[in-house]
């Protein structure tokens, strides 16, 4: 007993300072991967149940509405692609390197870890599909976290609201730089170090900056919902509310982007 | 009565599928319309069913075999190599030493030591956790103790009904 202690501790150490039993980890995880899928089977049916018993009306109306949106997202797209063009060109005119074009592949989340003070998820797509440790993951509304781990088949990703993520953001109407940390609360980022002059106000929208090379610029990451200065203390108090849908959404969205300098695996445009 | 091998054998695959079916319990995905406080409530499953075989079969479900499957409760919940390790290895190790005093206990008597025994080894995984600066000090922890404690009389009749059914020893 004592030795197995012994050995778990060294584990513990080994895992916690050193990458050495990643692979260890990840085929350990394939073994679990099973207990994942069965898991999620509840959501499954509930989602199968819902879309059996959706009556032919609610059907059409709904494929009418969804064409509407489809119409609407063309149109905006056009605009868009439009604007990446111009916007590439004009990088190109500068001889900067970053441009707006990142590769993305979705996967969709088989598991959502049991502990409230973690929040991670397990997404279905790991190193076949060609996921990596360090690689952002969006949701169709903004920034949602990044991968922590891999194996095979399955992938770990960190949300930006859990206590131990934070990301650097940028508001877009005054460029002004800052870190949003994660609060451990699901619609909760405290933004840190914000100097109580700052320029930033309730409502503003919160992008990703691409500082620190992990996360790629200008994807939403929050709408400031309090921007609070009490002059005893060194810095203002503000908190945002990510754009994400941090505990809602089943299909995620992974980035390749080109700093991360891997071949495109299914290539869409973002 | 002495049991042959093969009958051993299949048994086994019932002590496995029960710690599967626990571990499967253990992350299964609470529906969105529950709060996400709630989560704190989720009981150890594994651990429930790993002292149940402890106390009925401690010839074949020791300290070793609760070490084993700390690892892979690991991988399943993403913590450290080891960490539920630890914990699983001390609820074992008091599982494994009183389970002669366990099975005289009533039912109430025994979910209060599995109270305890559960507690201690969420003590355990969360000064691991709080030692990598993963979790705050958080009462709330013992709650899944308590609600362990609750069900152990449940997981009791289920799993001795399992054990008569499938003749495992």
């Amino acid at each position: 007993m004592i030795g197995l202690t012994l050995l778990s501790i060294a584990l513990m150490v080994v895992d916690h300072l050193s990458d050495l039993l990643d692979e260890v980890r990840s085929g350990l995880t394939v073994v679990v991967t099973p207990v994942y899928i069965v898991a999620d089977y509840p959501n499954r049916a509930a989602d199968l149940a819902q879309q059996m018993f959706t009556s032919r009306d609610g059907l059409q109306e709904q494929v009418i509405s969804l064409e509407e949106q489809l119409l609407l997202m063309k149109v905006k797209t056009e605009k868009m692609s439009a604007l990446t063009a111009e916007n590439n060109r004009l990088r190109d005119l500068l001889g900067s390197a970053a441009k707006l074009q990142d590769n993305v592949l979705v996967a969709e989340l088989v598991g959502v870890d049991p502990d409230p003070n973690k929040h991670e998820v397990v997404i279905d797509k790991g190193t076949q599909h060609d996921v990596f440790v360090g690689q952002p993951v969006l949701d169709a509304e903004g920034l949602m976290g990044q991968v922590i781990e891999v194996s095979p088949l399955t992938s770990r990703v960190l949300l930006i609201s859990d206590q131990s993520h934070s990301v650097p953001v940028q508001v877009v109407r005054s460029n002004l730089r800052l870190i949003a940390q994660g609060t451990g609360v699901t619609r909760q980022l405290d933004l840190m170090h914000v100097q109580g002059t700052a320029d930033i106000k309730q409502g503003d929208l919160l992008v990703s900056s691409g500082l620190g090379n992990r996360f790629p610029v200008g994807y939403p990451v929050g709408i400031v919902t309090q921007f609070k200065h009490n002059p005893s203390e060194p810095f203002a108090k503000a908190t945002a509310n990510p754009s994400a849908m941090l505990d809602r959404s089943r299909y995620v969205l992974l980035v390749f982007t080109e700093a991360s300098l891997r071949e495109p695996v299914i290539g869409a445009e973002g | 009565m002495a049991t042959t091998a093969g009958e051993r054998e299949s048994s086994l695959w019932v002590i496995l599928l029960t710690f599967a079916v626990a571990m499967l319990f253990s992350v299964v995905s609470l529906p969105e319309f529950i709060p996400w406080q709630l989560g704190y409530l989720r009981p150890q499953w594994v651990e429930l069913v790993l002292i149940y075989w402890i106390m009925a079969l401690p010839h074949r479900v020791g300290i070793f075999s609760a070490w084993v499957l700390g690892l892979f409760v690991d991988v399943l919940t993403g913590s450290l190599l080891g960490q539920h390790g630890v914990a699983f290895i001390i609820v074992a190790y008091i599982a494994s030493s009183l389970y002669q005093r366990l099975r005289m206990f009533a039912v109430w008597q025994q979910s209060l030591i599995i109270f305890v025994t559960i507690g201690i080894s969420q003590l355990v995984n969360f000064w691991v956790e709080n030692f990598v600066g993963l979790s705050q000090w958080d009462m709330r922890f013992l709650l899944s103790a308590l609600v362990s404690a609750m069900l152990w009389p449940w997981v009791f009749l289920v799993l001795r009904h399992l054990r008569r059914l499938f003749n495992v020893s």
